[in-house]
């Protein structure tokens, strides 16, 4: 790419335009973050794209290797910050699987039910992101709205707006709080309201639809090479959902569409994940009338805190295992293993490596960020114009926290 | 957990022999390992073979393994969207770390091993675009290295750094 000549004027005479080099970012307001695309452009055709990643890297996985495995809890946090507990969830479940723990059931309809707000959370973003970056500020205003209350269900929950670190390694860190499953009906109950005002303000908008409607598609078989998933991969009309055909937690005992569309296009992206936030209410109201009583967390005290405290008054094992968890953590068997789950942005695996210390000897994240990001440099048909890049980029919904890890 | 080997796993062995080494059942997939000159031929059937069809790569990382030999290793997890079966690849090779590329037989590999080759400095032969992904291109060293301190080296800018050469 170097050797393009970079003109700043045209050629009067000839009047032909030449090729330039223009950077799109890393400080643009469209860019959802700190992205640089490096584009060459032929007047307004856009010849080639390049994303130029990594201004947020902050070294996660190196980090984590030195790090406990409670430790790396906050900074799973910040992978994804618009879906926390997902990203806790999918380390949790990786630990316990090297552990062998069953976590129980209370805990884990708790952590579905999480890691569904979440999803609504990060579906929401862009629901009105996406028309933000072409141009409809209205949207975002109002989607925003909504993200609020479940900023405020959040806090209620965990005690934190945005960096929740609820989900542990056998369960979750406290029960609900009292009135925490009222909250969640009412808002289960306002959502699909909302998400029908935004069908109908943005959804026919005619802009909308010229600025999306067959742009940027890619073919299911390219969707499957470049190794898109979630609401990206469905839209492209490959019927592939982790939820549905790997269950973990108690997805196999709820009952949900997958929702896929064969269009292929930005609006296809779009309008998946306007309907996936629908299944998510479904998914969460099934865990509030299926959710039993019983321990939020597994009753290990080598694991995890005592589920009844008052044992740390009389017991002296109990308060052994407190400190020592305390001060060192706990110990993970020699072993490794990859757990993926249906994140909001798509697959989200950990591959863990222990060596049978308390911290882990590799933890590799598999960001669906990251991958979904290549589509912008792959087999992207009609995406002709600079204007269709910004609505490619938006459609994909690539979190830059998680690209750059 | 699944003791048993999945048939696809027999298909594989019965093609490829003692080419490749079963590594048994993990917790979570079935793992096998190939040596680096096998690796781009096993691939390509893996892809192709229409009882395995694996045209998903979910990830490709690097792993260092210091002191250990062989240093390196590469780790492909495969998902089979037709079969829903998963499989994971080990690839074990040592200084200088050399394996041929992958991503032209899945294109996401692209990415995945240009971190690798910023993160490990693993040199993927025939990379399209082999270059630094997250760090800057004149960044010395490389960083998930076991022998790369936390805090890097020392520097004009990185004043905690530790002194190159000390232990």
């Amino acid at each position: 790419m170097t050797n393009v000549t970079v003109l700043s004027e045209t050629d009067d005479k000839a009047r032909v335009t030449k090729e330039v080099l223009l950077n799109l970012g890393p400080q643009h307001p469209s860019t959802h973050g700190v992205l640089q695309l490096v584009l060459q452009l032929n007047g307004e055709i856009v010849e080639r794209t390049e994303p130029h990643i990594g201004y947020l890297h902050r070294g996660t996985e190196k980090l984590a290797e030195t790090f406990t495995y409670t430790q790396i809890f906050p900074l799973t946090d910040r992978l994804d910050y618009v879906c926390p507990p997902s990203n806790n969830l999918g380390f949790a479940i990786a630990v316990e699987n090297l552990l062998g723990i069953e976590v129980p059931e209370r805990a884990q309809y708790i952590r579905v039910m999480m890691a569904e707000l979440s999803r609504i959370s990060g579906h929401l973003l862009i629901t009105g992101a996406l028309p933000m970056d072409l141009g409809a500020m209205t949207a975002l205003l109002y989607a925003m709205r909504e993200r609020e209350m479940l900023m405020d269900l959040m806090e209620m929950i965990t005690g934190a707006r945005m960096h929740t670190s609820y989900i542990r390694v056998g369960g979750v860190r406290e029960d609900l709080p009292e009135g925490a499953t009222e909250r969640i009906r009412e808002f289960c109950q306002i959502l699909p309201k909302r998400l029908k005002d935004y069908e109908r303000l943005i959804a026919s908008n005619r802009v909308f639809l010229n600025r999306t409607r067959d742009i940027g598609v890619i073919e299911p078989k390219d969707a499957i090479d470049l190794g898109l998933s979630g609401p990206n991969l469905r839209a492209s009309g490959v019927d592939w959902d982790i939820r549905r055909d790997c269950p973990y937690e108690v997805y196999d005992r709820l009952d949900f569409d997958v929702i896929t569309d064969t269009a292929c296009d930005c609006y296809a992206r779009w309008i998946c994940r306007i309907h996936e936030m629908r299944e998510s209410v479904r998914i969460i109201e099934q865990c509030l009338d299926q959710l039993p009583e019983g321990d939020f967390q597994v009753d290990m005290p080598t694991i995890a805190f005592p589920v009844d405290k008052e044992l740390l008054k009389t017991s002296m094992e109990t308060h052994i295992h407190h400190f020592e968890l305390s001060a060192y953590g706990f110990k993970v068997p020699k072993g490794e293993v990859y757990a993926a789950i249906e994140a909001p942005k798509g697959e989200l695996g950990y591959y863990v490596i222990s060596d049978g210390s308390e911290k882990p000897f590799r933890l590799r994240v598999r960001a669906p960020s990251f991958v979904n990001l290549q589509a912008l440099e792959g087999k992207v048909s009609n995406m002709k114009y600079l204007a269709d890049v910004i609505a490619m980029l938006g459609s994909l919904d690539p979190v830059i926290a998680e690209v750059d890890k | 957990m699944t003791d048993r080997r999945p048939a696809f796993c027999d298909r594989i062995m019965d093609h490829f022999g003692d080419r490749v080494s079963d590594g048994g059942a993990g917790i979570d997939m079935h793992n096998i390992e190939v040596a680096p000159e096998n690796l781009k031929e096993l691939c390509r059937f893996l892809l192709q073979a229409p009882e395995l069809s694996f045209d998903f790569l979910s990830d490709l990382c690097g792993v260092d393994f210091l002191p250990d030999n062989p240093r390196f290793a590469v780790v492909y997890h495969l998902y089979s969207t037709t079969h829903q079966h998963r499989l994971r690849l080990k690839c074990r090779f040592d200084d200088p770390p050399r394996l041929p590329t992958v991503a032209d037989i899945w294109t996401t590999a692209n990415w995945h091993e240009r971190e690798a080759f910023d993160m490990y400095g693993i040199v993927f032969e025939g990379h399209p675009n082999l270059k630094r992904i997250y760090m800057w291109d004149e960044f010395d060293g490389y960083p998930m290295r076991k022998d790369f301190p936390v805090r890097g080296y020392k520097d004009e800018y990185n004043p905690f750094g530790k002194e190159r050469g000390e232990q």
